[in-house]
């Protein structure tokens, strides 16, 4: 393969990750709704080991896309984490809290009291969220940097990140993602918990919760299409701003606008018909929506001669993934390490469906059983 | 590559760094082992079918669950602070750097995390054998993710693989295998591992041992206390034999780190090895103000030789053929090597001056300079260098060197013992009336983590002032950010793990009260 095919796959590795990240974080929307959807202490249990049996896949997608973006594009990682440094701080202190949280929360002399738990999990749903979405927006909106001859890169901004919430998209991004996860645990939890006030509650707040995400979502969606987007000539490398680029970037690129309009039908029709019919699979088509469209958007954040993380102090110091890549050498050998991805993709898929083929009940939860409860 | 050289930054990202992972390591190694006996206990209540087995997993799953939890939450602060704290580094090395980091999360994370979930709650949904192959791969899931981070740990003491490439101004990787299987590498996971092993061993016989003095749970215990036994024993005698191959390394590839660990300052034929001693505070010469004369020491002859290099006549250079050079032994002087670094530092400026200057001709024939054979080894491979102010920031801390590298020794060495004798008087069914031996095992409970983390604090505090040995500095590698956001940052991060370590302790102690008996799942 060469170079710039090597670049390309590994964007879309990395588009992958962060889309599967997005759909898995429904375990972080949930942590949102505990004492929304659970009236009584044992509904509540239910629904935090519902999520329980989940939050170390997306805890360890989060940590395998650090990783791999590290490994990847070295100078996106190393600009955007030393730079940004109030925002990634933030959202990892939201998740130090939150992997206790569960094998916590209902051990005699927790310390802290379940509360306590509780409300940490909260934090970690509501910030986990929130600002992964304002990061991403910086993706598209751009960040204070400069990148020296050296490739060293330097963050132009005192406030090291917490700027980037002063761009409204990026909070509309950041809420979008919010909303979005709420609704994936809302269709998960009808999917997963057999229990009657449960599963009409999570309906009743499904239709709450849809409303806003909408609007946040189309809101972001809508302003990209019209947005001037930071292009780079290919043969020169030489940045400029371009009107209508991301809606260039989807009508040049079919296949990706298809991926993306196949996403959001996938979202929405899994929404509705959970709203309109009793349905419990709802979730499948969300979630497979989810991850076609944040792969869709970061393809088109990163491809087709697009600055993958822009600059607004210097417009040439824009990361491409070109110029922010790792070497040729390590690209192959990486590529050669993601031929395991589908085999990892499947044992989870088997292992899940082995734990998830029931329901979880109120009899499991209350100890009658020999599982594991938080 | 920084020549932002804010010492306050530099010491407070250091003692950022340094605070995640000692808390990190404090729940890491029993992880690593404690995986390993479950999967030997579970193994054994599957091949007998008796049902006291399976409660004595559970029992110690139930241990191995709020211990593993507070270990994710810190590993998940390192790997992002290469980049929020070392950016500078994340790009110099990234491109080596990065790739065990991403392998460690694509073949070891998820593995770990997806059979852990079926180990916890699969009891009832899945086959035995299914929840069993589930166990062993939970363990060989955690032990993979501690291969790939030692890998890059290994590989930045001795940097093998890899070429600077004057035109992203980084190195770059050259060769996978240099780095995945470098002898610096392949020792210091497997000391690592085992000694994860022993520490887990000893820990399930410092409980066991309390259930026997409480007269509680006393076949339980002593179960868990053979299976430990035998599993500590053969590990012990690894981390020893491990260890031995990881000091051989520090002499081949480390001669500064090796030289503080042995208070060897003047380098010689066939040195001694000190088996015990004592620092004075007062200098052993006046120009090195950090090497201290020896209050006492305990010296096997020309031990320090046969240990490296099994021979009693090898010379080894002390710090100050290292600092002041030894043409004898080829040894160029520290202020040699700090002016040779000075110039590939130079050198690479220039070429990227005549690069942004547009001069052509020039910039070809400087990094035809900069890539030739001579200037590589005689220049370049002293990059680092350039960036030092002084040839005494070499000297890493002699006192906590050499005083952490004397502790994990002799706790090894005590170790061994002890789980020998755990295991021929649990054998012999006279244990329980070895009061004294007891309550030995529960005092040995802490030490054993006084080993692992003296054992740390010997390696990365003896590569000071080394991010990347000979090539990045750790004042050169540090991300440009105020002192006092990182103030701010540490001590938030000591307040969080401190409430949280506090939370774990009170837990497993009222766990480990509770029992096997009511404590099930």
């Amino acid at each position: 393969m060469s170079y710039l095919t090597l670049q390309h796959y590994w964007w879309a590795i990395i588009s992958l990750l962060a889309a599967l990240l997005v759909f898995l974080m429904f375990v972080q929307g949930g942590q949102t709704l505990i004492y929304r959807l659970g009236k009584t202490s044992n509904e509540r249990t239910m629904i935090v080991n519902a999520l329980g049996r989940k939050w170390e896949f997306t805890f360890t997608t989060l940590v395998t896309f650090g990783g791999a973006l590290f490994a990847s594009f070295p100078l996106f990682y190393s600009t955007s984490f030393g730079g940004a440094y109030w925002a990634w701080m933030a959202l990892l202190f939201a998740f130090i809290i939150q992997a206790v949280s569960y094998e916590f929360r209902s051990r005699p002399s927790n310390f802290l009291g379940k509360r306590t738990f509780d409300v940490f999990l909260f934090v970690n749903g509501l910030l986990g969220t929130v600002l992964l979405g304002v990061v991403v927006g910086t993706f598209f909106n751009g960040a204070n940097f400069s990148v020296s001859n050296m490739n060293l890169s330097q963050w132009e901004n005192p406030a090291h990140g917490l700027e980037a919430v002063l761009t409204f998209s990026n909070v509309a991004l950041g809420l979008a993602i919010f909303f979005l996860a709420r609704v994936l645990s809302l269709l998960y939890f009808m999917n997963s918990i057999d229990h009657e006030t449960i599963f009409r509650n999570a309906k009743k707040q499904l239709l709450y919760n849809t409303i806003p995400f909408l609007v946040f979502f189309l809101y972001f969606v809508v302003r990209l299409l019209l947005i001037k987007g930071f292009a780079y000539d290919p043969k020169t490398f030489e940045v400029s701003m371009e009107p209508y680029k991301y809606l260039h970037n989807f009508l040049q690129m079919p296949v990706v606008l298809i991926i993306f309009l196949v996403g959001v039908v996938g979202v929405l029709w899994g929404i509705i018909s959970s709203l309109l019919k009793d349905k419990t699979n709802g979730i499948w088509y969300a979630g497979i929506g989810t991850v076609l469209t944040i792969f869709a958007l970061m393809l088109v954040a990163g491809y087709n001669n697009t600055c993958c993380y822009p600059s607004n102090f210097d417009l040439q110091s824009s990361l491409t993934i070109v110029n922010s890549s790792s070497s040729k050498y390590t690209l192959t050998v990486m590529s050669y390490v993601s031929l395991m991805l589908p085999f990892v993709l499947a044992y989870i898929w088997y292992a899940w469906k082995a734990i998830n083929r029931e329901k979880i009940t109120e009899s499991e939860i209350t100890g009658e059983g020999e599982g594991h409860v938080y | 590559m920084n020549e932002l050289l804010d010492l306050s930054l530099v010491d407070w990202s250091r003692a950022q760094f340094a605070l995640t992972a000692m808390y990190h390591w404090l729940f890491v190694p029993l992880t690593l082992g404690i995986t390993f006996i479950l999967a030997i206990m579970e193994t054994i209540y599957v091949k007998t079918g008796n049902p006291e087995w399976k409660k004595i997993t559970k029992f110690w799953m139930k241990v191995f669950g709020i211990n593993f939890a507070i270990g994710v939450a810190t590993g998940i602060i390192l790997e992002f602070e290469f980049g929020t704290n070392w950016s500078t580094y994340s790009w110099f090395v990234g491109d080596i750097f990065g790739a065990p980091l991403a392998i460690e999360g694509i073949m070891a994370f998820f593995m770990e995390s997806t059979f852990i979930a079926v180990m916890f709650f699969g009891w009832e949904k899945v086959s035995k054998r299914f929840h069993l192959v589930s166990t062993w791969l939970t363990a060989l899931g955690a032990n993979l993710s501690a291969l790939w981070i030692l890998v890059a740990n290994g590989w930045m003491q001795f940097p093998v693989g890899m070429q600077f490439n004057p035109d992203t101004a980084r190195n770059e990787m050259v060769n996978f295998w240099d780095v995945f299987l470098s002898p610096v590498a392949t020792s210091k996971f497997l000391h690592t591992i085992f000694s994860g092993f022993e520490l887990a061993s000893i820990f399930v016989i410092g409980i066991s041992a309390w259930y026997i003095l409480k007269k509680r749970e006393v076949i339980f215990a002593r179960k868990s206390i053979l299976v430990s036994a035998v599993f500590g024993l053969i590990s012990s005698v690894f981390v020893i034999g491990f260890g031995h191959f990881s000091t051989q390394q520090v002499a081949y590839h480390q001669p500064m780190k090796l030289a503080a660990m042995e208070g060897l300052y003047q380098g010689k034929n066939g040195p001694g090895l000190i088996a015990m001693g004592v620092l004075s505070t007062k200098q052993s010469d006046p120009e090195y103000k950090q090497l201290k004369n020896f209050l006492f020491r305990v010296e096997i002859p020309r031990g320090l030789s046969l240990l490296a290099y099994f021979n009693t006549t090898q010379f080894m250079p002390g710090i100050k053929d290292l600092l002041n050079g030894n043409s004898e032994h080829n040894i160029l002087s520290a202020p040699e090597k700090i002016v040779r670094g000075k110039e590939a530092i130079q050198l690479l400026k220039d070429y990227k001056m005549a690069l942004d200057n547009g001069n052509a001709d020039e910039a070809t024939q400087l990094r035809a300079k900069f890539m030739s054979d001579d200037f590589q080894k005689n220049y370049f491979k002293y990059f680092g260098y350039g960036y030092l102010k002084s040839p005494t920031d070499l000297i890493p801390s002699i006192p906590m060197v050499f005083y952490s590298f004397r502790i994990m020794v002799m706790l090894g060495t005590y170790f061994v013992f002890f789980f020998l004798f755990a295991f021929l008087w649990v054998t012999r069914g006279t244990l329980d009336k070895k009061k004294w031996f007891l309550r030995l095992a529960i005092i040995t409970m802490p030490l054993a983590y006084i080993a692992s983390m003296s054992g740390w604090t010997l390696a990365e505090v003896g590569r000071q002032p080394w991010v990347i040995q000979d090539l990045l500095p750790t004042v050169a590698a540090v991300s440009h950010i105020n002192a006092s956001a990182v103030q701010v940052t540490f001590w938030l991060f000591a307040f969080v793990f401190t409430l949280l370590l506090i939370a774990e302790v009170k837990i497993m102690a009222k766990q480990i009260k509770i029992g096997p008996k009511d404590g099930g799942h």
